[in-house]
């Protein structure tokens, strides 16, 4: 339970271990005889950023009208991203949104990919997982900036929370933001985040046809990782037909293969990444 | 189970275009490549819309389908997901419909 408002809602995200409002309230406002519901949106980062708008129609009419609304379901989360994209241009930041199926290797990566790069480039990261600081306390070992989102029940990131966590993180001028969102290949697909890429990974103790069995994430992706490639000879796994799965799907794909743990293939991805970040 | 989140984005947009009036119908386009299954969405919807304004609402989804413009060829193609090739043998093209995840339209009393 939200110990702020008493809202029972534990998909509530916390930030570094702080509560986060981000809940629909309902207020009740009296307008002579006439009583109107609305529903506000409130994104509470306890600086209180609130968003009022009060629209009232009094016109009262028993027949039906149809209103067209042409409206995207995810209209405020894509505003909110767009907000963070503006962010991250007006401080030439590249932000990588990281994905993949629990145990693939985001955090290693992560962890590699830092010891590789932080003598040429800043580093923030952006950890996110339903409960535990434990990727937080992997990063911040590495020395660079890091702010963990914890979503509750919730099984993604979305661009609320993410704003938060970036004003929070606060990274320098030129520099490259990991965003490592919960580990879960269906849901992170949708939801924009303000990135300037969705990078997917796989390892190869996972099967080589999971591009085409989640394919929405693959498609969303601009590039894909395949890790772990070091146990290639004691696995069944078919690292030719992984790619191909992948190009499948996503013909645009970028893909990389390496071994974070075992530092192989690292160089290729790191030179990717400070190419794009120029 | 996004599709929770989806349809409390969907019950909240037309719950502020509603401005306290009954919603008797909303009609949503859903295109294939969107990743939401318009199941899903019909199972939340009625527990996401009860005491509100659309309690009792109809629920209407279009599908649409995929289509691909080739880059080589210019034709159209229906695009299929985990094959995205045209019937020309060209991997180059856009995608221009089946990623919609649009509110189209609602009626209100």
């Amino acid at each position: 339970m939200c110990t702020t408002c008493g809202c029972s809602d534990d998909a509530t995200p916390r930030i570094d271990g702080v509560h986060q409002h981000l809940h629909e309230h309902t207020h009740d406002h009296s307008h002579g005889e006439i009583t109107h519901s609305h529903a506000h949106s409130h994104v509470h980062d306890h600086d209180h950023v609130h968003d009022h708008d009060h629209d009232h129609d009094h016109g009262h009419t028993a027949t039906r009208s149809i209103l067209k609304l042409e409206e995207d379901i995810l209209a405020k989360n894509n505003l909110i991203a767009a907000e963070n994209r503006g962010f991250f241009a007006g401080r030439k930041v590249l932000a990588i949104n990281l994905v993949s199926s629990p145990g693939s290797g985001k955090t290693s990566l992560l962890e590699e990919t830092i010891r590789s790069l932080s003598a040429k480039k800043a580093i923030a990261v952006i950890e996110g997982d339903q409960e535990t600081e434990n990727d937080a306390q992997r990063i911040r070992a590495t020395g660079v900036k890091v702010v963990q989102i914890n979503t509750g029940s919730g099984c993604h990131l979305e661009a609320d929370s993410v704003a938060v966590a970036i004003k929070k993180v606060d990274p320098e001028q030129g520099s490259i933001v990991f965003i490592e969102n919960v580990g879960n290949l269906v849901c992170p697909a949708l939801f924009d985040l303000g990135e300037a890429a969705k990078v997917a990974m796989l390892s190869v103790t996972e099967g080589e046809d999971k591009p085409l069995k989640y394919p929405h994430m693959f498609r969303a992706a601009t590039a894909l990782i395949i890790n772990k490639i070091d146990l290639l000879p004691y696995l069944k796994f078919d690292l030719e037909k992984c790619k191909e799965n992948a190009l499948r799907v996503n013909p645009a794909l970028r893909i990389f293969c390496l071994s974070a743990q075992m530092q192989v293939g690292m160089d290729a991805w790191c030179d990717w990444l400070i190419d794009r970040s120029k | 189970m996004h599709e929770l989140s989806i349809t409390k984005n969907i019950v909240a947009i037309v719950n502020e275009r509603a401005k306290g009036r009954k919603v008797v119908r909303v009609q949503l386009e859903i295109g294939k490549l969107s990743a939401i299954v318009p199941e899903s969405i019909r199972f939340c919807f009625d527990v996401c819309a009860k005491d509100t304004c659309l309690s009792g609402a109809k629920l209407e989804i279009t599908e649409i389908w995929p289509i691909g413009r080739c880059h080589s060829c210019h034709q159209d193609f229906s695009l299929d997901l985990v094959n995205a090739q045209c019937p020309c043998g060209s991997r180059q093209f856009e995608c221009i419909t089946g990623q919609e995840m649009k509110i189209k339209e609602m009626e209100v009393e």
